[in-house]
């Protein structure tokens, strides 16, 4: 009973953790363009 | 562009009809201002595929004069570009260099969809509360007991609470908003059973009971999202995909005052009496009679004529034709709202009938289902206290037969075919606007084509160029690159570009054709009685009798054909044999139509109609009882279009066209119509078994629901499984609908395909 008075805390904060995370990508715009990204990485940046 | 192969023949397909490049006041009217100086040009560039295209894209408009930034958003093919200063940087310009045609679409579209992030956010919180909650139910069921479980179903509670309130509120609201005008719908059962569920589980918890049913109430709002959002996807994507061709309709027109100075107005802003120049390339914007200036019109947008139409200063012009060859002044005779295009929209409108009253599959046995299942709680819940007396048991058992009835697979059974036949459709290049749309396209009895642009391409076709002289061919290619004139497009394409022997001062002549000198005589490309003007005696008259002339003499003659859509005569068989009688309506000529319908087997056609001739037809077979889809393109389909039972049209068709029809296939081939037609039949029977299905199960677990054997274990096992047996079904569209013997001509542009499926 006493461990499960931190664990139960504990596991419901990382859920949390990992769904604000989820939207806080969403409202960032990050799922905005998958396939652009994706891409994205293969271009070299330019000197300038 | 190597890599970019698949793209380009995307690009033809969506190109056909293209005007000139937008002008840089046109480009200005419809961006938006971000701040004061800044503004912001959205364009829909189809052809981008890759990281190099991203490249080349993003420096070529960095580089530009006065652009601030330039992204590309791969998924949506769009490119966003920032821009200071009064005048629109050359953009489409610098992007056709590179060789990628952009275009504007209508800015109104960009707002950001709200929806889809509103349940995407409530689906993540679903998702998250359902597994916590889950997770502490499998202990509860393991044998937690005691303080233990009591603790258990109060974090429960707890995590239950936001997933209600924000995920349970897009059914809270569906069902209050259906309930208020009377109706019912599939989220109605939904709301009553999550919300008594929970209710009755806090009593329990707070009574320190064994049964608590958070679980199932989270878990059925988690899955019951996943098919709403998937469904809201595919919508969204179609809907993109279609919003993303070019604009077809004039956005603005130059206007020159009395005291010489010339001006950009939008459409809406032009009133009558103002003077407009139309170039060549543009369209007419409103209604007008031409003052100054002659040339050739294309017509087959509005009246369905295919053979262009010469006109010169005195005659009227209609919105929404296509000025082809020279310069033309007019005096506007008409505002936008009263032009023709606004016309065919007050026709559409008062037309519009047959689909407002269409209610949809789900909701028809919702309107069923919810009564008989609240009528079954409501009697288990009186039959037990009838027999024990115990209103605590009675009411228990009632809420259990409520949450095992809850419609999840009734709820998933329809969106899920649906979602997964648009995908199958999106592969193919047919846009689906919504679900209720396939299901209307299934019940059809009769299809109604338009013939220009529908049936055939609008496009002519050079027929006898192989018996003309290869060399006077090439002269009369080479000359054809200098006019946008159909025929002489169809010249050009037939004989490429030559380059040999070299012509000199190349001059159009609007009306009458193309004069040049190479070879120290003088040529002319065009109408018979202008370019042959030694030859006066009437030779063989072809399809506008068009002819090239060397000093007035005729040395060829070329002979043209309206070229039908590919695949039209297969389309139309594979029609007939699944019983869809065809018909052809048309505003063009009885000669005209005749023709391609005995080319293409199609055995009754109404020639010569105007647009509310169209509707009036197709009215009157609605009220036979009949069935109606209708295919066109045109602005004057457009009402027959909105008053049909289910109508497709073609990517290249009028804006307003594109808007109304519930389907837009963007490839040529004419085959769409008939594969549509295959997946939305194949995808109504899917429904009818997966709600055969989820009555199955609900005879099955009603009975041990009402015996009061339902735990929340079995609720939570009977629920997943019938919602995965539905899902299954649903995916058994994606096999047979590959091998079924429509697709197999298809299978070369699969490339094509896989490559827009994945990137939107």
């Amino acid at each position: 009973m006493t461990t499960l008075v931190y664990l139960i805390p504990v596991a419901l904060f990382l859920g949390a953790l990992g769904l604000s995370g989820f939207l806080w990508a969403l409202r960032s715009g990050q799922y905005e363009d998958l396939d652009g990204a994706a891409e994205r990485i293969l271009i070299d940046r330019d000197e300038s | 562009m190597s890599c970019c192969a698949p793209g380009a023949e995307m690009a033809l397909d969506l190109g056909g009809a293209t005007s000139s490049l937008p002008s840089s006041q046109e480009i200005r009217l419809a961006s938006r201002s971000l701040d004061d100086d800044l503004r912001q040009t959205d364009l829909s560039v189809p052809t981008v595929h890759c990281a190099a295209c991203i490249q080349a894209i993003e420096t070529a408009l960095g580089k530009l004069d006065r652009v601030e930034r330039a992204r590309v958003n791969l998924s949506t093919k769009r490119v966003s570009v920032q821009w200071r200063g009064n005048e629109a940087p050359p953009i489409v310009a610098a992007l056709e260099l590179l060789g990628y045609p952009a275009h504007l679409f209508d800015p109104e579209i960009h707002e950001k969809d709200k929806t889809l992030s509103e349940l995407i956010r409530a689906v993540a919180v679903a998702g998250f509360a359902a597994g916590n909650i889950m997770l502490l139910s499998v202990s509860v069921w393991s044998g937690a007991e005691g303080a233990t479980r009591d603790l258990f179903h109060w974090v429960s509670a707890l995590i239950a609470i936001p997933a209600l309130a924000f995920a349970g509120g897009i059914y809270f609201r569906s069902a209050w908003n259906a309930l208020r005008h009377g109706r019912m719908n599939m989220d109605v059962p939904i709301a009553v059973g999550v919300s008594l569920a929970y209710a009755m589980s806090l009593y329990e918890t707070i009574n320190h009971g064994d049964h608590a049913y958070f679980d199932a109430s989270v878990s059925l709002l988690f899955f019951l999202l996943i098919g709403r959002t998937l469904d809201h996807v595919m919508r969204e994507r179609a809907r993109t995909a279609v919003n993303g061709l070019s604009r077809l309709a004039a956005r603005g027109a130059m206007v020159l005052r009395e005291d010489g100075s010339r001006d950009y107005l939008p459409v809406e802003e032009i009133e009558p009496g103002l003077q407009l120049l139309v170039t060549a390339g543009e369209r007419i914007p409103v209604d007008g009679k031409i003052i100054q200036g002659s040339s050739d019109l294309d017509c087959s947008l509005v009246s369905g004529e295919s053979t262009p139409r010469t006109v010169s200063s005195g005659e009227t012009v209609q919105a929404g034709t296509l000025n082809l060859t020279g310069p033309l002044i007019i005096e506007a005779t008409a505002a936008a709202k009263d032009s023709f295009l606004a016309e065919m929209v007050r026709l559409m409108e008062a037309a519009e009938g047959g689909r407002a009253h269409y209610r949809r599959i789900a909701d028809r046995v919702s309107a069923l289902y919810a009564p008989v299942v609240h009528l079954t709680a409501l009697v288990t819940f009186l039959g037990w206290m009838a027999a024990t007396g115990d209103w605590h048991q009675a009411v228990t058992i009632a809420i259990a037969v409520l949450i095992i009835t809850c419609p999840c697979a009734l709820g998933l059974a329809v969106p899920i075919v649906q979602v997964v036949a648009a995908r199958r459709l999106f592969e193919s290049g047919v846009m689906v606007k919504d679900g209720s749309a396939m299901e209307r396209l299934a019940a059809i009895d009769t299809a109604v084509f338009d013939k220009t642009g529908t049936l055939t391409l609008g496009q002519p076709r050079l027929v006898n160029a192989s018996s003309i002289d290869p060399a006077m061919l090439a002269i009369a290619g080479d000359m054809a690159v200098h006019s946008r004139h159909p025929f002489s497009m169809a010249i050009a394409g037939a004989a490429g570009f030559a380059a040999q022997p070299k012509l000199e001062s190349v001059s159009e002549h609007p009306g009458f054709g193309i004069e040049a000198t190479a070879m120290g005589s003088t040529w002319r490309l065009g109408r018979r009685g202008w370019a042959g003007w030694k030859a006066r005696t009437a030779g063989e008259s072809g399809y506008g009798g068009t002819v090239l002339t060397k000093d007035g003499i005729i040395v060829a003659s070329f002979v043209f054909e309206d070229a039908l859509r590919s695949d039209a005569r297969a389309a139309v068989e594979q029609l007939n044999n699944a019983r869809v009688p065809v018909e052809m309506l048309s505003g063009d000529t009885a000669a005209a139509c005749g023709e391609v319908a005995a080319t293409l087997g199609i055995h009754h056609f109404v020639p010569a109609l105007l647009p509310s001739g169209k509707v009036v037809y197709i009215e009157t077979l609605a009220k036979d009882g009949h069935k109606v889809l209708m295919v066109g393109d045109g602005l004057n389909d457009t009402p027959a279009l909105g008053a049909a039972h289910v109508s497709i049209a073609p990517a290249t068709a009028a804006d307003v066209g594109r808007k109304a029809a519930d389907f837009v296939f963007l490839r040529e081939s004419l085959s769409a119509v008939p594969l549509a037609l295959d997946i939305s039949r194949k995808a109504g029977r899917l429904i009818r078994q997966n709600i055969a299905i989820a009555i199955v199960y609900n005879t099955i677990a009603v009975p041990i629901a009402i015996l009061g054997h339902v735990t929340p274990l079995i609720a939570a096992i009977a629920m997943s499984a019938s919602s995965l047996l539905v899902i299954g079904n649903a995916l058994r569209l994606q096999g047979f609908a590959a091998s079924s013997p429509e697709t197999v001509g298809t299978r070369g542009k699969r490339s094509t395909a896989g490559a827009l499926a994945r990137s939107s």
